[in-house]
């Protein structure tokens, strides 16, 4: 446990790094804040709305896409280290539950959806 | 290792000049050695980022047939990132009047926190490493999404266009490049059986052909390509720089940020192009180990000069490949991932699997 109480103190010292420099930061920088330069930057035309604006429905797909990735990579990290002389058997085991994923990506592929601009699928 | 040494010299020196000391446990001793070895860590990151950044900066002029900085400090312009930084900590912090404040001035924070903490288990030699995590690729593999948090919550603070959609592409890129990274981690993770990065490096100690490229060839060198691609976009590096393109989004997910708080992203980017670069050259390029087996000089200096000169090379080839290559599209970079990389990452890392558990 000794090891995660260092990684706990590098989070500390580097928000508290962070923090005594923007402390120094307000110190020393000039602070002149009025109404234009506060609107959000959009290339020196007024700005229209507001920022939270509709995004492509896309990055969803691939968000959830990614989850089930990723949620297998951390299963396959134990194996990983115990594979070598574990023999054949721990391998095939890990191919099946593997092949049950890459079904999953076959799909979200057959369905288009990881194109990104979604095309009417084939079926 | 390296905060009990600094730890116990700190002990030795201050009880010798305050005897009263010597009531205090180990713990507390501890901590303060800890903190010391911390902020030689922020020292040396921000060593290694503003040197980047010149890097960066003369490598790219020499590409295009410039000569770049050439004033500030003298030779080279080598002080022109430390004039650039005393710059940023002077500039006036404009915080958008409809931002989400907190949020604002959260993100950047997350990410620097997070490139900072991936350098706990770094390992400049057998002992001059923070701390020897029994996890510690999955460590640095779960530390570095982190980052895709702050620029989701930059980006979204922001209350700007151009640093929503920034962030939103960031997001999406840094998620896909994930899998194929996380795959090629397993596979060097596999050849060396351990996750430790120091076990890791071991494995590979003696010599140039030892080294994890060649235990598998050729699966071994492709999954190092796979992770060294996915490094790029990782960083958010050229050919992968759509987040923040800067001729379609202006500068991305940071637009609105100036003075100090952009001056953290810049110094995490960096750092991170550091990182992920010392992750190739862990698993796959020997770590610290010198390319011959004989040793005229102690390990730790031999270590962390092999380790620093492999991963700045690594570093070196990104910038190159930066100012060589044009910016891939959006959807040419998703379909690049899920269509080539994870189908390409996926077979090798069984082909690997297959090579480890039959011939150990």
């Amino acid at each position: 446990m000794l090891e995660f109480y260092n990684v706990f103190w590098f989070l500390i010292i580097g928000l508290v790094f962070v923090l005594v420099n923007l402390w120094l930061s307000s110190l020393l920088r000039p602070s002149d804040p009025y109404d234009v330069k506060l609107t959000p930057y959009e290339c020196g035309e007024e700005s229209q709305g507001t920022g939270f604006v509709r995004f492509n429905p896309r990055f969803y797909v691939i968000g959830l896409i990614f989850l089930l990735f990723d949620i297998e990579t951390v299963f396959m990290f134990p194996w990983a280290v115990v594979l070598k002389g574990a023999g054949p058997f721990v391998l095939i085991e890990m191919v099946i539950f593997l092949a049950i994923l890459v079904v999953g990506l076959v799909y979200a592929w057959g369905k288009r959806d990881l194109e990104w601009i979604k095309l009417p699928t084939r079926w | 290792m390296l905060v009990e040494w600094v730890a116990w010299l700190l002990r030795t020196v201050a009880e010798a000049v305050f005897p009263f000391l010597a009531s205090w446990t180990w713990i507390p001793w501890y901590t303060i050695g800890l903190i010391h070895v911390a902020a030689a860590v922020l020292g040396v990151i921000s060593v290694i980022a503003m040197f980047l950044i010149w890097l960066e900066r003369k490598v790219s002029a020499h590409i295009q047939d410039r000569l770049g900085p050439m004033r500030v400090g003298g030779w080279h312009g080598w002080a022109q990132s430390i004039a650039d930084g005393i710059k940023l900590l002077l500039k006036e912090d404009i915080i958008p009047a409809m931002a989400d404040k907190p949020v604002f001035k959260l993100a950047p924070m997350i990410i620097f926190a997070a490139s900072f903490m991936s350098f706990v288990v770094l390992p400049f030699s057998r002992t001059l490493i923070v701390s020897d995590l029994n996890i510690g690729i999955l460590y640095v593999y779960g530390i570095s999404t982190i980052t895709v948090i702050g620029i989701i919550a930059a980006g979204w603070a922001s209350n700007n266009k151009w640093s929503l959609y920034g962030a939103m592409r960031s997001a999406a890129q840094l998620v896909s490049y994930e899998v194929p990274v996380g795959f090629s981690l397993l596979a060097g993770v596999l050849m060396a059986g351990s996750l430790s990065t120091v076990e890791i490096t071991l494995t590979q100690a003696g010599g140039i052909w030892h080294w994890g490229i060649w235990r598998c060839f050729p699966f071994s060198f492709i999954a190092a390509l796979l992770l060294y691609v996915g490094a790029l976009a990782e960083t958010n590096r050229t050919p992968f720089d759509i987040p923040e393109a800067e001729s379609e989004l202006v500068a991305g997910y940071h637009t609105e940020y100036s003075g100090f708080r952009f001056a953290l992203f810049f110094l995490a980017e960096y750092t991170n192009m550091f990182i992920t670069s010392a992750l190739v050259v862990i698993l796959f390029l020997g770590g610290f180990t010198g390319p011959i087996p004989v040793s005229f000089v102690p390990d730790f200096i031999a270590g962390p000069f092999w380790f620093v000169s492999k991963t700045l090379f690594l570093v070196f080839v990104m910038m190159w490949i930066r100012w060589t290559l044009p910016r891939l599209r959006v959807d040419q970079l998703m379909s690049t991932c899920w269509k080539y990389l994870i189908p390409l990452s996926l077979v090798n890392l069984g082909a690997i699997g297959l090579w480890v558990s039959l011939r150990g």
